[in-house]
């Protein structure tokens, strides 16, 4: 019998994956720093993980509140600085970006600034790129977090687009400038695993959780989405996976919650 | 240079290199000389309306406070912030109603604390004008005022919003015809940064995270350090590959104990969870915000009355934490 699991232990366990081993990424705290550190403890034990603020391959003690504290270069092997990490993700030495977002299109293009389309009077004001725009400009490959999946986070127009994902389509990335054969790969989200089409540059199905049809992802998306040729289903988090979440990870249940 | 585009975004302080070594030339001192003085004294020589400030840390970690409220206390107007993961400092700062302009690349937000409701306010109605970034693209505008000149090339908020409302603009390279993002160079009036150590020269040490202090001293006329400690020149010397702010940066150094508090200093002491929450609630409501500012900064005189306010089993605890020495914290 499978054990019991919560959806954002399930989403920490599949992002986890998508980590390979010997590679880099560049997270924030929260979710992307739990995957990342699942991964560490699973199959990427060579995972180095890189915090903006300056922390580069930190061994963290317990989950930090922000990027810039001191458990973010508990036992680092460098102390830096933000120019030093990103320069660091300029260079081509940051495989993975790690992001969430309050609204995604389908070309991933991502708002973490503002909800409304009046600048000077928005809505609801996030904190904007912060390092958001440099990781997803910057990185080989960014991946993205985003619960729940709704019609008001999965848009066919963002309000604000924060940082780069396919622009508008084949080649925009390109033409604007940005470093070329980079971008979002997957969203991973409660109801399923999206990817990104190699022609069109539009999201696609690539696997639902367990419980989950293709309709209720169509349901929940303000957009056309592309279907993989062969859409599957994610893997249910294992009994130990589960476990190292628990005790090692976040044994106060911060961000899994319970 | 052909500008095949630019961003629509003010550009709260004026590029001005030349200026600022002729200014630099006229105005640091390279003699060592003792620095030492208090906050009062450091904001009202050094802080005036309308200047465009700097704060080292990052945001609610290593953040100059003792500054902070007495900018606030002295009620300084008008500034523009660079607002790096500002979170703290620059609440305080806009509570306070200090604040006109922010660049802005992590504002609003308290990390996992979710966001401010001060900062929202100031944003949503206006009141607090904003010109887009990344914490990336500040850092080298801060990096290219520190190499003395104008701008700088990046390959970062490209095709974004984030461009259109920031103040950089896009053109190809002269060598390559890659189209790079220039953004310009950031020559703040005033840097604040609170570090681990220094000597009364301003020689300044940090542990952890250096965030993006040493490139906002280096870029600033006029830097106020606060220090946790003065520690004797004769230290410096034995370790000068530690050096990461040097003295000809300085303009004031203030020993400041908790200097950081309700921040985490690595190394010292963790945040106060409790006084940031406590804040944060009062924050909602402005007249319970009049309450709290009044409480912790209108009515004290300096640091060292908050300290004394805060108390010395309080501060205690939270260096325990700081080094995770106790499992039972309330």
């Amino acid at each position: 019998m499978m054990p019991e699991y919560n959806k954002l232990e399930q989403l920490a366990c599949v992002a986890a994956k998508y980590l390979e081993d010997g590679k880099t990424v560049a997270v924030g705290t929260g979710l992307p720093l739990i995957a990342a550190s699942l991964a560490q403890k699973t199959h990427a034990p060579n995972l180095i993980i890189i915090f903006e603020a300056g922390g580069i391959s930190p061994i963290v003690p317990t989950l930090p509140i922000s990027v810039g504290d001191s458990r973010t270069t508990h036992k680092c092997l460098m102390a830096a600085g933000l120019a030093e990490s990103m320069e660091t993700m300029a260079r081509g030495l940051v495989d993975y970006a790690f992001l969430g977002a309050a609204q995604i299109d389908m070309y991933g293009n991502i708002n973490s600034t503002q909800i409304g389309l009046d600048h000077a009077h928005p809505k609801v004001r996030f904190p904007g790129s912060g390092g958001a725009n440099d990781f997803g400009s910057l990185c080989w490959e960014t991946l993205l977090v985003l619960r729940p999946h709704d019609t008001k986070k999965f848009v066919p127009k963002v309000d604000f687009i924060t940082t780069p994902g396919y622009l508008t389509g084949p080649g925009t990335r390109d033409s604007a400038g940005l470093p070329p054969n980079t971008g979002p790969s997957h969203v991973i989200t409660d109801l399923g695993v999206l990817g990104f089409d190699e022609q069109t540059k539009r999201m696609k199905i690539e696997k639902v959780h367990p419980g989950i049809t293709i309709a209720t992802i169509r349901e929940n998306t303000g957009f056309e989405l592309l279907l993989d040729t062969k859409v599957s289903e994610t893997e249910e988090p294992t009994a130990e996976e589960l476990r190292l979440l628990r005790e090692i990870i976040d044994p106060e249940r911060r961000i899994i919650g319970r | 240079m052909n500008i095949i585009t630019e961003g629509i975004g003010e550009l709260f302080q004026k590029v001005t290199p030349n200026e600022f070594r002729e200014w630099t030339r006229e105005n640091k001192s390279r003699m060592l000389i003792d620095k030492r003085m208090t906050e009062k004294e450091a904001v009202s020589r050094f802080v005036k309306n309308g200047n465009y400030l700097a704060i080292g840390g990052f945001g609610h970690v290593r953040i100059p406070m003792a500054v902070i409220y007495e900018i606030v206390r002295q009620r300084i107007k008008d500034l523009s912030v660079a607002g790096h993961t500002a979170v703290h400092d620059l609440d305080t700062l806009i509570a306070g109603g200090c604040v006109k302009n922010v660049d802005a690349a992590y504002i609003t937000g308290y990390e996992v604390r979710g966001l401010s409701a001060v900062q929202r306010r100031a944003y949503e109605s206006g009141s607090v004008k904003l010109t887009e970034w990344s914490n990336g693209t500040l850092a080298w505008r801060l990096k290219a005022a520190a190499i003395g000149v104008s701008f700088l090339p990046v390959r970062c908020l490209l095709g974004t919003d984030t461009m259109k409302y920031s103040a950089a603009k896009v053109a190809r390279c002269p060598f390559t015809n890659d189209i790079y993002a220039l953004v310009p160079a950031l020559f703040p009036d005033v840097t604040i940064v609170h570090v681990h150590r220094c000597d009364i020269y301003g020689n300044a040490q940090i542990d952890g995270a250096v965030v993006k202090d040493d490139l906002s001293a280096r870029a600033a006329k006029r830097v106020i350090m606060t220090t946790e400690e003065i520690i004797d020149t004769e230290q410096i010397r034995e370790q000068p590959w530690n050096t990461i702010i040097p003295y000809y940066n300085v303009d004031a150094v203030i020993e400041v104990p908790w200097g950081s508090h309700p921040g985490n200093m690595p190394l010292r002491y963790f945040y106060d969870n409790d006084f940031i929450n406590k804040y944060l609630e009062a924050g909602k409501n402005p007249q319970e915000l009049a309450k709290f500012l009044d409480e912790w900064i209108y009515s004290l005189e300096d640091f060292d009355e908050y300290l004394t306010k805060l108390g010395f089993k309080r501060l205690r605890r939270l260096r325990d934490e700081e080094f995770m020495r106790r499992k039972d914290d309330a």
